[in-house]
């Protein structure tokens, strides 16, 4: 592959925006992203939407044209990857596989979702087709309950603690409280996490991530061209993405997922780096105990640690391998189809130095882990300074 | 037909389909075959490594009960 980089990122806020819909929020990040990336619509080659319900949460298909006729771009290839919450990560995924194979010099990937005009109820019902339908789910199997027992299986096999899983909750918050663009900027103790109202025991609210709206946009451009277009251009160093079972219960181990495993594996091989050497990352937080587990799968800490180590500080701001500082899908939000997007968007706004309080001293290479479903989809993309 | 629980959990906050039954209890059973199955628990609450019974299946959900 050719090198790629990212020459320009684009958000809006996360949270709940009664008066805002699928369209405006995507025109916001994508107008916020040409103008970071100093590119004119008809620069655009190709357009990635990556949506996870649109047609479910908003009642509208047929979104990837949809979005980018909105944002000016006309004529050129648009298409919507779902992946459930690794959508977008996906998108960007193939973009990048586009760029680097020569195809284009120029594409948009966009994130999006609307979810909070839907209730409670409802959103748990749409997030849940994003399992086996035919097998979990139909047993009264929810997201929460997934991981719920992906937790309890974890605490059985490991040690595992409730207090640990608070632990990433509570550094995540704190992550959260700092960013302007995040939806709960929320300070929350140990002792609150711990007597969340139950969702799925062992999880608590305050182990689940966040029903929010809200859009992320990124330009990819080849190498090459990047500094045309930016004087900042971060370096996608290696990507991959893998799969595996939609259920759980086709799994032989829950405790560790080997979409990521293989994803990382391969990510690291393309960009010749080793999990020791990645400075900082945004991990997919859907619930505690998946940042738990994709510290341990990533090979940041040893098998079973991951509890233990989030409880010391290992990723904390000011600990050995930072993790969330944006404040992760627990405080930031999770717009399902734009957290694969906003995940890079974070990770560049970083290297670029541009994090405000949450910059870190050392950010020169970061990761960004998307996991889609119960583990089914993973990307795992490297990002570092060109 | 018996199994034991590989994991499980009581769910408090579900879809509108499962509202009237919170909360309750969803397992990954594994079965004496080796076969997984996702089903539900019935009686009383099961924990990780029990050995429960399957006592029915409707609409292809199995329901299991803790065996005495």
């Amino acid at each position: 592959m050719r090198p790629v980089a990212v020459v320009g990122a684009g958000k809006t806020r996360f949270g709940a925006f009664p008066d805002r819909d699928l369209l405006s929020l995507s025109v916001e990040a994508g107008e916020k992203c040409l103008q970071n990336a100093h590119v004119s619509p008809f620069q655009v080659e190709a357009f990635y939407l990556g949506n996870f319900a649109g047609p479910s949460f908003v009642g509208q298909n047929h979104l990837a044209p949809y979005v980018s006729n909105a944002l000016q771009i006309h004529d050129v290839p648009a298409t919507r990857i779902e992946a459930a919450c690794a959508s977008s990560g996906s998108a960007f995924f193939h973009a990048v596989s586009a760029v680097g194979a020569g195809l284009y010099d120029v594409v948009m990937v966009l994130g999006v979702e609307k979810m909070t005009s839907q209730s409670t109820a409802r959103v748990t019902e749409i997030l849940a087709s994003a399992g086996d339908c035919g097998g979990e789910m139909k047993a009264g199997s929810t997201f929460p309950s997934l991981f719920a027992m992906i937790a309890r299986r974890h605490m059985h096999d490991f040690g595992t603690k409730r207090e640990h899983l608070a632990a990433v909750s509570v550094k995540n918050h704190a992550n959260g409280a700092l960013n302007p663009d995040a939806h709960l900027r929320k300070v929350i103790t140990l002792e609150q996490a711990l007597a969340g109202k139950m969702v799925a025991d062992p999880l608590t609210v305050y182990d689940c991530s966040l029903i929010s709206d809200g859009a992320a946009a990124v330009i990819v451009a080849a190498g090459d061209r990047a500094r045309d277009f930016s004087d900042k251009p971060v370096g996608v160093l290696g990507i991959a993405q893998a799969s595996d079972h939609l259920a759980l219960d086709q799994k032989s181990d829950i405790t560790t997922f080997s979409a990521v495993k293989s994803a990382a594996r391969k990510a690291y091989e393309m960009a010749g780096v080793h999990p020791a050497d990645i400075q900082f990352g945004e991990l997919h937080d859907c619930f505690t105990i998946a940042e738990i587990i994709a510290l341990e799968d990533l090979g940041f800490v040893p098998r079973g640690q991951g509890g233990p180590c989030s409880a010391a500080g290992f990723t904390a701001r000011g600990g050995a391998k930072p993790m969330n500082t944006s404040g992760g899908l627990k405080s930031k939000g999770h717009p399902v189809g734009a957290t694969g997007v906003a995940q890079i968007c974070d990770v560049v706004q970083q290297i670029r130095g541009e994090a405000g309080e949450r910059q870190l001293a050392r950010h020169s290479l970061g990761l960004a882990q998307n996991l889609g479903g119960s583990g089914a989809t993973c990307v795992v993309s490297i990002l570092g300074e060109l | 037909m018996m199994g034991a629980v590989y994991t499980e959990t009581v769910v408090y906050s579900a879809p509108p389909a499962f509202e009237k039954d919170v909360p309750y209890q969803v397992a990954i059973v594994t079965l004496e075959s080796g076969e997984r199955v996702t089903g539900r628990v019935e009686g009383a609450r099961v924990s990780i490594d029990d050995r429960v019974v399957l006592t029915e299946t409707r609409d292809g959900v199995p329901f299991f009960r803790k065996s005495e």
